[in-house]
């Protein structure tokens, strides 16, 4: 029937090869893959070092999000309650991770870096509600730990036209 | 040397549950196989080793909801997945797994039923179980299941024509259609396997395409057809489809080294259900081989195969051995 029938007996032998190798399966909740450095996972909202909120309720990002899951109800500081750094502080601010794309404009559109997309990505709830993150939420150090790869080994190269001037 | 029916009764009980255990292990087996073949683990979540996956499949399908389309002819729809199943299991009550033994006053055969046509049997009981392929994909009522059954019985109807012929020879060379008769005459001379090559390879490629295994899995063809005559099955129902699959393979490879690779025979005359099951699981592995090296056959390609090359050449292997026989 086949036109080469040693080529046909040939994988055999590579299916049975095969066989005696190690498999290269990466069994994944155990065995986590380092995430690219510039992975776009989880939102993280970010404190100055005294403390201080960096986010001073500016609505940018939900300007920007084409997904429409940001929601910012800005507050004045006062001289009792100071929140942020600037005039103004965001007292409520919410992610709808159910409808965010992870696009990182949200990121872009921020002023003063005070939203950045993190490593996380095992997001999976067994609610929609609990997907709707607070403030509180995105302020506090992630609980799991995503492995990051190496910046020096994986993070984009420096572009030529920027390293010629 | 009469056994009492007790003793039948148990055997049959025995063997039946064995095979139902080598049918779930045969699925965990090949699925390991397969994915070691792939350089992937294969299922290894359940238990150790994956151990317990058959179970768990098991628990899925029998918990599953066992729905059937609006139009559906009922009774046939039900009954179909059963005989598939219940011919399949019926068929191995005839293969000799071992020599016999004197146990007290009892003699206990080493098959569930010695019959002298065991052979006859065995085709006639794969023939029935067409019907419920056949039967199965009509009464489901939808286009998808007809034209895989459809597409089922053409293939099977063709390749039983080579199956039966491949055998041809041996029962030749045997004189008989007993299958333990067919093994004592390999004890005393050598296997079938070296004077009836011919016959063992068209045996082997029919039965391949008799059990709608990879390469000629045409009747399911994942890829290309839905799912062939089981489209509609869900639940237990498509578990009795596949057990009955799973089971006429095991058939067939025990069928196949009844055949050609002298049965039960074996260093240890005593030994003999371990040499047999030893020589059935290097059949099977070459089946789940098989299904990992072969991509499968073109629908025209199989019909010209079946038709054009494996016929003739059982053919004329029948007709060649019977005129040695007569010439020696």
């Amino acid at each position: 029937m086949s036109p080469q029938p040693f080529d046909s007996a040939k994988g055999f032998a590579v299916t049975l090869k095969q066989l005696f190798r190690k498999p290269i399966t990466q069994q994944y909740p155990e065995e986590k893959r380092p995430v690219y450095p510039r992975f776009r996972g989880r939102h993280r909202l970010w404190r100055h070092e005294n403390g201080l909120e960096k986010c001073i309720g500016c609505s940018l990002c939900a300007a920007a999000c084409p997904a429409d899951c940001i929601r910012v109800v800005a507050d004045e500081n006062t001289a009792t309650n100071r929140v942020s750094a600037g005039e103004r502080y965001a007292r409520i601010y919410e992610i709808n991770l159910s409808r965010c794309i992870f696009c990182g404009y949200c990121e872009v559109a921020c002023p003063f870096d005070a939203i950045t997309l993190e490593a996380e990505y095992e997001l999976s709830e067994y609610s929609r509600d609990d997907l709707i993150y607070t403030k509180d939420m995105l302020l506090a150090e992630p609980i799991k730990r995503m492995p990051v790869a190496d910046r020096d080994l994986y993070d984009t190269p420096i572009p030529a036209y920027k390293a010629r001037s | 040397m009469n056994e009492p029916w007790w003793i039948d009764a148990i055997k049959a009980f025995v063997i039946i549950n064995l095979l139902l255990l080598t049918f779930a292990y045969m699925t965990l087996v090949e699925r390991k196989l397969i994915g070691r073949m792939q350089l992937r683990y294969g299922p290894n979540r359940a238990g150790p080793f994956g151990l317990l996956q058959p179970i768990a499949d098991l628990v899925k399908l029998i918990r599953k909801e066992p729905f059937y389309p609006a139009t559906a002819v009922e009774v046939l729809y039900i009954t179909a997945p059963a005989l598939s199943a219940a011919t399949a299991l019926a068929a191995f009550a005839v293969i000799p797994f071992g020599q016999g033994w004197h146990v007290g006053d009892y003699y206990i055969s080493g098959q569930i039923a010695n019959v002298s046509i065991g052979l006859i049997l065995l085709f006639a009981l794969g023939s029935v179980g067409i019907y419920g392929f056949i039967v199965g994909g009509w009464a489901s009522d939808s286009k998808y299941s007809l034209l895989g059954s459809m597409r089922t019985c053409a293939q099977l109807v063709s390749y039983e024509v080579s199956l039966a012929l491949s055998v041809l020879g041996v029962v030749i060379m045997a004189g008989s259609l007993s299958l333990v008769e067919i093994v004592r005459e390999q004890e005393a001379n050598w296997w079938f396997a070296i004077p009836q090559f011919v016959g063992l390879l068209v045996f082997f490629i029919a039965g391949v395409a008799e059990t709608n295994r990879a390469p000629f899995d045409l009747p399911e063809a994942e890829t290309e057809l839905v799912a062939g005559y089981l489209t509609e099955y869900s639940g237990m129902r498509f578990g009795l489809f596949s057990m009955a699959e799973y089971i006429n393979m095991i058939v067939l490879s025990a069928l196949c080294v009844t055949l050609f690779f002298g049965g039960w025979l074996g260093p240890y005359e005593p030994l003999g259900p371990l040499w047999f099951v030893l020589k059935l699981l290097i059949v099977i592995f070459i089946f789940i081989w098989l299904r990992t090296t072969v991509p499968r056959l073109r629908y025209d390609q199989l019909m010209a195969f079946g038709w054009k090359v494996l016929l003739p050449v059982a053919t004329l292997n029948a007709v060649v051995t019977a005129a040695l026989v007569v010439a020696l």
